[in-house]
């Protein structure tokens, strides 16, 4: 059971969306970030104030999945996400402890897998 | 010849300024209706009509409008504002110059119309260039043929406020526009939804607000078909705005509220031509008839492969035309003292209204297609789709509408440079 985590541009996110829905991997949430990785700077003006952005933002999906799905997910998460150019992002993917879904009480691998499969 | 009126004059300079805020108006309705990166863009489009139509106006739009009556254009006589000044403008007992600033702010909101079609994806520089050929090629050009003397107004076509030049023309301009431009990148593949529906609600409401100037000045004066014209642009939109309700009941069960945005444009616009001409009743019936093809070809528009983005055509356009043909069958004389319609009795009224209504929608179509055809030959008209996909913010304007400040790292100024001005 792992938790994998992809950050990638916020124009691609849909895209990441469909491709992880093709590849089956349902139960995903996602939020918005602000990060900073190797990309230039942007620079704007507000008036007479210059500044370079050092954040961009970018879309943090969290999936958890059981370890078959593993694959599948950064699959989905690199195809869905790349566009080639430098500030594409970046996939983490961590050990998961336990996993709980809450309205039955199911555990791991239970909690982890959509109802109906 | 009657000489300048005070109190026409007073509410003209009243009604011009009201005219000119609906262009930042629309500018906010506009910025609603797009992804919130796209948000300034659009509303510099908008700006952009304000500073690029009203110079063109001065220097020759408003004298192809209105100096002379040939048929097709004016002439040159009043370029560079020559001879514009304080004599009343023939017909009225306002000044000259007043006059030609109420019809500029027509001429700047109908620009800003346009750019309606080609939103999220246009480039600003080719927009600009545009907004200058368009006002003068196309506005000017409509403007003369229904207001300034030209051949629709010879033979007999009836319009008060710019269901002509204002309405057609940039309905249909629109749609040559998104279709020159093409649609935007993800049209067709993703939702791409309003990213705020207050903006468009508040924009909606000072679009209303304005279209009082707009059609209450169209008179010219205080008279009567200034006040009529004022009051049916209460009654209509109202109309348009309850049978709104009702089709979306009908169709998705629930009142929407960008729909009500839209039905108070709708109704606005079924009214421009046809306010003072009709009674305050017919006004009501016009402002529920007009709901029917806009809310049609709203609902239809989106399944089509045309991304005429924010619905130009449905709601100017069409609306416009539902106006214009309307007058030909309501206009009554003993409300106008000018002409009757054919439910009145006079047949051809409505055959002069058909003319306006077929010429118009060609001429704009055919003249924008051809203008940004030839546009496109010099400049790429639209951003790559990499541009695109950041947000026409950042990439034609390097400013972003919602900003948080973090991550933001000041620039220092050269030491002893001077600050730029704010």
């Amino acid at each position: 059971m792992k938790l994998v985590i992809g950050i990638v541009r916020p124009e691609k996110a849909n895209d990441v969306l469909e491709a992880l829905y093709r590849a089956e991997v349902r139960g995903v949430s996602m939020s918005r970030v602000q990060g900073h990785g190797g990309e230039l700077d942007r620079v704007e003006t507000y008036r007479g104030t210059t500044v370079k952005m050092g954040l961009a933002e970018k879309v943090r999906f969290e999936i958890a999945v059981s370890d078959e799905f593993v694959q599948p997910a950064i699959d989905a998460l690199c195809e869905g996400g790349r566009t080639g150019e430098v500030g594409d992002g970046k996939i983490f993917v961590v050990d998961l402890e336990r996993a709980v879904r809450i309205r039955t009480g199911e555990t791991d691998h239970g909690a982890v897998t959509p109802v109906g499969q | 010849m009657t000489g300048i009126d005070s109190g026409d004059t007073a509410w003209m300079l009243v009604a011009t300024a009201m005219v000119v805020l609906m262009t930042p108006a629309l500018g906010l309705f506009y910025a609603g209706l797009v992804r919130s990166k796209n948000t300034l863009n659009t509303f510099m489009m908008c700006v952009a009509a304000l500073a690029v139509a009203t110079v063109m106006w001065a220097v020759v739009g408003y004298s192809i409008a209105f100096d002379g009556d040939g048929d097709l254009i004016g002439g040159f006589g009043h370029a560079f504002l020559r001879d514009v000044a304080f004599e009343p403008r023939d017909g009225t007992t306002i000044p000259h110059l007043l006059f030609m600033a109420f019809q500029a702010s027509f001429c700047i909101i109908t620009v800003a119309l346009v750019s309606g079609a080609v939103v999220e994806r246009m480039r600003f520089a080719p927009f600009l260039v545009f907004a200058a050929l368009w006002s003068v090629l196309v506005y000017a050009v409509l403007a003369h043929w229904a207001f300034g003397g030209g051949w629709l107004a010879q033979q007999g076509t009836l319009d008060f406020a710019g269901g002509v030049p204002v309405e057609m023309g940039s309905g249909f301009s629109a749609l040559a526009a998104a279709l020159v431009v093409g649609a935007r990148r993800d049209y067709g593949r993703q939702a791409l939804l309003p990213h705020n529906a207050v903006y468009v609600l508040v924009g909606a409401g000072l679009l209303w607000f304005g279209w009082f100037g707009f059609n209450g000045g169209s008179g010219f004066s205080t008279g009567n078909p200034s006040v009529l014209a004022f009051t049916n642009t209460l009654l209509c939109p109202a109309a348009t705005l309850v049978v709104w309700f009702a089709l979306d009941l009908i169709r998705g069960r629930q009142v929407t509220a960008i729909g009500a945005a839209t039905a108070i444009i709708v109704g606005c616009v079924g009214i421009t031509p046809a306010g003072g001409f009709i009674s305050p009743g017919w006004a009501l019936v016009l402002g529920a008839v007009a709901a029917l093809p806009s809310y049609a070809v709203i609902v239809m528009r989106p399944r089509t492969r045309v991304d005429e983005t924010l619905d130009v055509l449905a709601a100017h356009g069409i609306a416009g035309f539902t106006g214009i043909l309307f007058i030909g069958f309501f206009a009554q004389t003993s409300w106008n003292d000018v002409a009757d319609g054919l439910f009145y009795g006079d047949a051809g009224q409505l055959g002069s209204q058909a003319v306006a209504a077929l010429a118009t929608p060609v001429y704009a179509f055919v003249a924008t297609f051809v203008i940004l055809r030839v546009i496109g030959l010099v400049m790429p008209l639209r951003a790559t789709d990499h541009e695109e996909a950041l947000g026409m913010d950042i990439v034609q304007h390097g400013e972003e509408a919602y900003l948080t400040g973090e991550g933001a790292i000041l620039i220092p100024h050269e030491p002893d440079g001077e600050r730029s001005p704010a």
